[in-house]
């Protein structure tokens, strides 16, 4: 079969109604009767609240409703849930504190941000004059912010349930003795504490929701800017609101961008689907920026010990590691998985380490709550190993690129060669980890750089090269096994192909698209297989009424395991259209090939088009004894293991030594995602995924003071990467095909953000080696001026 | 953002504006908006009537007149830092007004209210002083023009009464042959300055400095002025920079930093101007 | 304490009564339902809100919608020639300019004014006019060529 669109830059089908202005987003709407939520949030990341008085509020003209957490608890609604378990080291269940809708008297706020109670009225002006008038007592108590601080003894608590603030401790790998041993029999040690600080997603769309009760037929709406309505829907019907689930439906419209922070069910969904009920009317809140930033789950956020062993040769021996992970003031939905199963599991990396040990303590802390951000667990494991390797390389005089080499894992494809097993549950699918460095050091040209270099050392500007090579584990995820890990859900997807009687084709997916152009990629599988023009094919997703059920998109799985459904549905269309051909065509059915669009029968020229069976199927008389009418087949896939891409991401970066100011200069990305349907799209993810690394190396993180205050909770504060921070990125790529998946696909939508952090932090140290500044073994990220700076005049 | 419920008056004569202020219980002038709206909409500031001088002509418009520069209040960046009249006398103004914000910020915020607010960040106040700029100001009593230097007296703070306008800023040209340089080292999720080193060398060696972001507000820095005045070299000179000041701290830019930030900017911007 | 205004809102005449404090995007998207405009921050930092007044790309969250009385708004929706979509339009489709699509209105906005006071930028002065606008899909290489895309365009249809 010839593929006309799999491998292709096919232009993106959804485009055209976004630069029209014609997207529609959750804000964009505006439901009849509808009225809008203000919801009061607490100023005080630790404190207990007194009293709540609403009558004045509740008295303003254009007020509809006031609601406080005492109606919410008198009416039995529980709080949002954990949607993964992992349990203490010993076998206990990890501390599970509710995290309510909104806070009521009597109890305690645990962040900034924390929901008190929510005001509805028939304008957004009148809310948010009225929310003023809501007056609240609070008892202000210390808090605390750091993970590491709050396991202490006589850190102040954030829930009386979780003694020392110890949500669970978790460790993985070998026995900790023999790491022991193999650390204090090694050659050399390189040793690192950092911090791998806190994210804030910010995606460029605000979170907003909308409930809409219906009486007459008691059903329920949810509007809400989503990565996955059906989970959504799951949750809130099942473990937070107890109604129905086939009386609610949850759509996600046009989405402006998740980064994991869109994936979880946040209580403002609960809020206006249960307001909707209360007043029976529609409810719309949309987050202002402010909210978001004290709101929206953050990502990363672990303080590191890390310690990797070398033996006189440079192979690595041993890698050891002690982490506290922050998970903020309550357990978002993935957010036990984030430091653990996502984390923990990648720490092999690309090399053939043979101890790894990781103990890991994750702790509850007065501020937002941690969750995935692009990359999830990933990107923090490829920092951790990523900047060891290149200090080893530095302590040890040996260059960089030699000492990822010299430890690499041989290359295996997955079928000719066995997967590859890790000291730490995974078994890689296929890998060539040499071929990408050695790709991205052609393109550096690094002689010449070094070159370069030693002539800048002389002068104000140092030059620095920063080196990263990463392996992670995404197409999230084998059912059976993350159950066994304590994922509370399936990781399968659904994929419905429905050929229309005139053979158009509409397919439904359980995947989300927020920017991934599924509309697009999705549809180049569809009309290669089926042979048809992409025209002919549309792709549905985003409401659980159309679509049967669906995980939604993050970890970079839609095509691995959306794709995969997609394509079992394909097979069995094609399969029964067979049927139908081979009575048409008078032929038996092993006799007939699908190809380009029809079946022919082999040796002949007699064939029947693809559009002339669809209309078949509809219009059944003359038609296969015993076979139903129609055509049109869903199929739920779920993949026999995790798929895993891998890359090398090279940073070439100069350091003004007189301001400690860097700028990126050059930024080199190969990466290998397994086969590419799109390549201008893997293009895009790669692009996207490299911009928000390169923002958490050198311009962003969150800084909470002492009384849990985020200090820079907007964008006059908090850096976002603009035009001018970024250079124009040069790509190139590898393509190991997944051996386990029918498209050979593995997924490009973190492997950006994973491997790009530790380039460009490696690549300021080696700037300040090269200038003399050969001691220095950290700064933090970001790599700000003044750090840097200091980190030179230290 | 949702601002609390004010009045709304436009202005079209300076007069009326000024009768509006006088009779408003809290009221605003409204320029660009780029300081004020955000304000607004986060209610950190709350007059009950806001006075738009915007469409005011006479607050309007860039020429020379007998050896002075002269921009209204209402001019915004963008306009100053294309007008021909400010790059062919002053051009360090032009380079100064393009580094403002971004570009939808210099297409609305005007000279007039990023002054008036004096934000110590900001960078008018450091251009001005360097300029040697005067401020028109027309209020109940009648126009007065006053230095840069004494318009400004602390942190967001100005001799401005509530009742006053900013009509104009005039600048004396200088003589043929000054070099002037703005070097601004910027705080980047803002865009303001963290150090913005304005100066002005005339031939006869007399050198103006000052800094916006570094103290309370802009400031001119005698020390490094008669430095730099009296020949000495821009190493040496910037060396007595941010001295006997109080500095500036942030997440971004600490004291200690900031003030060497101060120095590192100060030499660049007078070996720009030797 | 409604005021009456009139503006020409991509070339259609509209009288409305507003609140001072409503703001130009709030009357945008809730008054005329043109929905293309976004809000993405309340610092008028992000720029999706981006939209031009009388021909100049400006911020509408940071504009009251009083002080669009009389003036000549042109918004997203508005830049194509009928079915004829404005090259920067294109080049966002053509260069993968765009992901989520949610500040591609604004980044379209902007990008216009840049062309039109900067007919062919360069790739670093194409990165400085956009600095006043976020885009957290991209990484901004592809905007960028988008940008490049149009420019060369216009300077072709300029010269045709």
């Amino acid at each position: 079969m010839s593929n006309k669109y799999i491998g292709k830059a096919v232009k993106r089908v959804e485009d055209k109604r976004f630069i029209t202005g014609k997207g529609k987003y959750t804000d964009d709407m505006i439901l009849p009767g509808q009225t809008y939520a203000y919801i009061i949030r607490s100023p005080y990341a630790h404190a207990k609240v007194n009293s709540i008085d609403i009558s004045h509020a509740l008295s303003a003209e254009g007020v509809v409703a006031v609601f406080t957490g005492d109606d919410i608890a008198q009416s039995g609604i529980n709080g949002v849930p954990a949607g993964w378990q992992v349990n203490f080291k010993n076998g206990d269940i990890m501390k599970e504190p509710p995290h309510p809708l909104l806070v009521g008297t009597g109890s305690t706020v645990k962040h900034v941000g924390d929901a008190v109670a929510v005001v509805i009225a028939e304008s957004k002006e009148i809310a948010a004059d009225a929310a003023e008038m809501v007056e609240i007592d609070y008892e202000v108590f210390d808090a605390v912010v750091n993970p590491a601080d709050a396991v202490k003894e006589g850190a102040p608590l954030v829930h009386e349930a979780a003694p020392n603030n110890i949500a669970f401790d978790w460790e993985i790998g070998n026995p900790k003795a023999e790491v022991d041993e193999a650390i204090a029999n090694s050659h050399h040690v390189t040793s690192l504490e950092f911090v791998n600080q806190r994210m804030i997603p910010n995606p460029i769309e605000p979170r907003s929701a909308i409930g809409l009760y219906e009486p007459s037929t008691d059903r329920y709406t949810l509007y809400t800017s989503t990565q996955n309505p059906h989970l959504i829907r799951l949750l809130m019907c099942a473990f937070v609101l107890g109604i129905p689930e086939h009386k609610v439906r949850v759509v996600g419209p046009d989405v402006g961008g998740g980064f994991g922070s869109k994936i979880f069910h946040y209580t403002e969904e609960a809020l206006v689907t249960w307001c909707s009920k209360q007043i029976e009317r529609p409810v719309k809140w949309t987050s202002e920026r402010s909210e978001a930033f004290i709101t929206d789950a953050h990502g990363r956020d672990h303080v590191t010990h890390a310690e990797m062993g070398f033996d006189k040769e440079g192979n690595v021996t041993a890698l050891r590691i002690k982490t506290f992970a922050n998970l903020g003031a309550y357990l978002s939905t993935f957010a036990p998985a984030v430091p653990t199963y996502l984390h923990g599991t990648l720490l092999q990396g690309l090399y053939t380490t043979p101890k790894i040990h990781l103990d890991m303590t994750c702790a509850f802390t007065h501020t937002n709550a941690v969750d995935a951000y692009r990359g999830a667990g990933r990107p923090e494991a490829t920092y951790l190993l990523e900047r060891l390797m290149d200090l080893a390389a530095h302590e040890m005089g040996i260059d960089p690129v030699e000492l990822r080499m010299k430890n690499f894992i041989p290359p295996f494809d997955g079928v000719n060669q066995p997967g590859y097993q890790t000291q730490v549950a995974l078994q890689y699918d296929s890998g060539n980890y040499q071929e990408v460095l050695k790709r991205g050091v052609a393109m550096l040209g690094y002689e010449e750089f070094r070159k370069a270099q030693a002539e800048a050392a002389q002068s104000n500007k140092l030059l620095g090269v920063g080196f990263s090579t990463y392996v992670e584990a995404c197409g999230i995820a084998p059912s059976a096994v993350v159950g066994a890990l304590g994922a509370r859900a399936g990781l399968y997807e659904v994929g419905q192909v429905r050929v229309q009687p005139t053979g158009k084709v509409s397919v439904y997916t359980g995947a989300h698209s927020h920017g991934q152009g599924h509309e697009t990629t999705f549809a180049q599988v569809v009309a290669d297989k089926l042979g048809i023009p992409l025209e002919d094919v549309e792709i549905h997703h985003g409401d659980t009424e159309t679509v049967a059920f669906g995980m939604g998109t993050y970890g970079s799985r839609s095509l691995a395991v959306g794709g995969s459904a997609i394509v079992k549905s394909l097979e069995k269309i094609i399969e029964k259209g067979a049927k139908i051909a081979a009575h048409k065509l008078e032929a038996n059915v092993d006799d007939l090939t699908f190809a380009d669009g029809k079946y022919t029968v082999n040796g002949t020229d007699k064939s029947v088009a693809f559009g002339d069976i669809a209309l078949t199927a509809y219009i059944p008389h003359n038609y296969p004894a015993g076979l139903e009418p129609g055509l049109d087949f869903s199929s739920f896939y779920d993949p026999a293991n995790f798929t895993y891409p891998f890359g090398c991401h090279i940073a070439v970066v100069e350091v003004d030594k007189e301001t400690g100011k860097v700028s990126l200069k050059r930024f080199i990305a190969v990466d290998d995602v397994g086969n590419v349907i799109n390549p201008m799209i893997v293009d895009g993810q790669i692009h996207g995924g490299l911009a928000q690394g390169i923002g958490q190396a050198l311009l962003e993180g969150a800084i909470f003071d002492e009384n849990g205050q985020l200090i820079n909770g907007s964008y006059m504060d908090y850096c976002m990467p603009r035009a001018d921070d970024l250079p124009m990125f040069e790509l190139d790529r590898t393509e190991t095909p997944c051996p386990h998946n029918p498209l050979g696909v593995k997924g490009a939508g973190e492997a950006g953000c994973i491997g790009s952090t530790p380039a460009v932090v490696n690549a300021v140290l080696d700037a300040l080696w090269s200038g003399g500044f050969g001691h220095v073994k950290d700064i933090l990220m970001p790599t700000t001026p003044e750090r840097v700076w200091r980190a030179m005049n230290s | 953002m949702i601002p609390h419920s004010f009045d709304y008056k436009r202005a079209s004569s300076v007069e009326e504006a000024i009768e509006i202020l006088q009779n408003g219980s809290y009221a605003k002038v409204l320029g660009g908006g780029h300081s004020l709206v955000p304000a607004l909409k986060l209610r950190l500031n709350a007059p009950d009537t806001l006075v738009d001088v915007t469409r005011i002509e006479s607050l309007k418009g860039i020429g020379i007149e007998d050896g002075t520069l002269v921009i209204g209040a209402a001019n915004t960046h963008h306009e100053i830092a294309t007008s021909a009249d400010v790059q062919n006398t002053l051009s360090f103004l032009a380079k100064g007004a393009s580094a403002i914000g971004d570009v939808q910020v210099r297409n609305k915020g005007t000279i007039g209210g990023s002054i008036a607010h004096a934000d110590p960040s900001a960078d008018w106040p450091a251009l001005l002083l360097a300029a040697d700029a005067s401020i028109v100001i027309q209020g109940a009593d009648g126009t007065k023009t006053v230095s840069a230097q004494d318009f400004f007296t602390g942190f967001f703070s100005t001799i401005l009464e509530e009742t006053d306008i900013i009509t104009q800023i005039r600048i004396p040209i200088p003589p043929e042959g000054t070099k002037s340089t703005y070097q601004k080292f910027v705080q980047p999720a803002s865009r303001f300055a963290i150090v913005g080193c304005a100066a002005v060398k005339e031939p006869s060696g007399a050198t103006r400095v000052a800094f916006a972001g570094v103290s309370d507000y802009a400031f001119r820095d005698e020390a490094v002025e008669s430095a730099s005045s009296s020949g000495a070299s821009a190493e040496e000179a910037a060396s007595k920079a941010a001295e006997g000041v109080s500095i500036m701290s942030d997440h971004y830019a600490s004291e200690d930093y900031r003030k060497h930030l101060a120095k590192v900017y100060a030499r660049r911007a007078l070996v720009e101007v030797s | 304490m409604e005021i009456k205004i009139s503006v020409n809102v991509n070339g259609k005449d509209y009288v409305r009564e507003v609140e001072p404090r409503t703001l130009l995007v709030h009357f945008l998207r809730d008054t005329l339902r043109l929905t293309g405009t976004h809000i993405g921050c309340d610092t008028s930092s992000c720029g999706a809100c981006t939209i031009h007044v009388d021909g100049v790309a400006v911020k509408s969250c940071t504009m009251l919608a009083v002080q669009a009385d009389g003036c000549t708004v042109t918004t997203i929706e508005g830049l194509a020639q009928g079915a004829e979509l404005h090259p920067l339009q294109e080049g966002f489709k053509e260069c993968h300019g765009l992901q989520c699509g949610f500040c591609t209105p604004g980044m379209i906005m902007t990008a216009a004014d840049l062309l039109a006071k900067n007919p062919s930028p360069s790739e670093s002065e194409i990165r400085h006019g956009l600095e006043g606008n976020f885009c957290r899909c991209t990484g901004y290489h592809n905007i960028v060529k988008a940008v490049q895309y149009a420019a060369e365009k216009m300077s072709n249809e300029v010269s045709a």
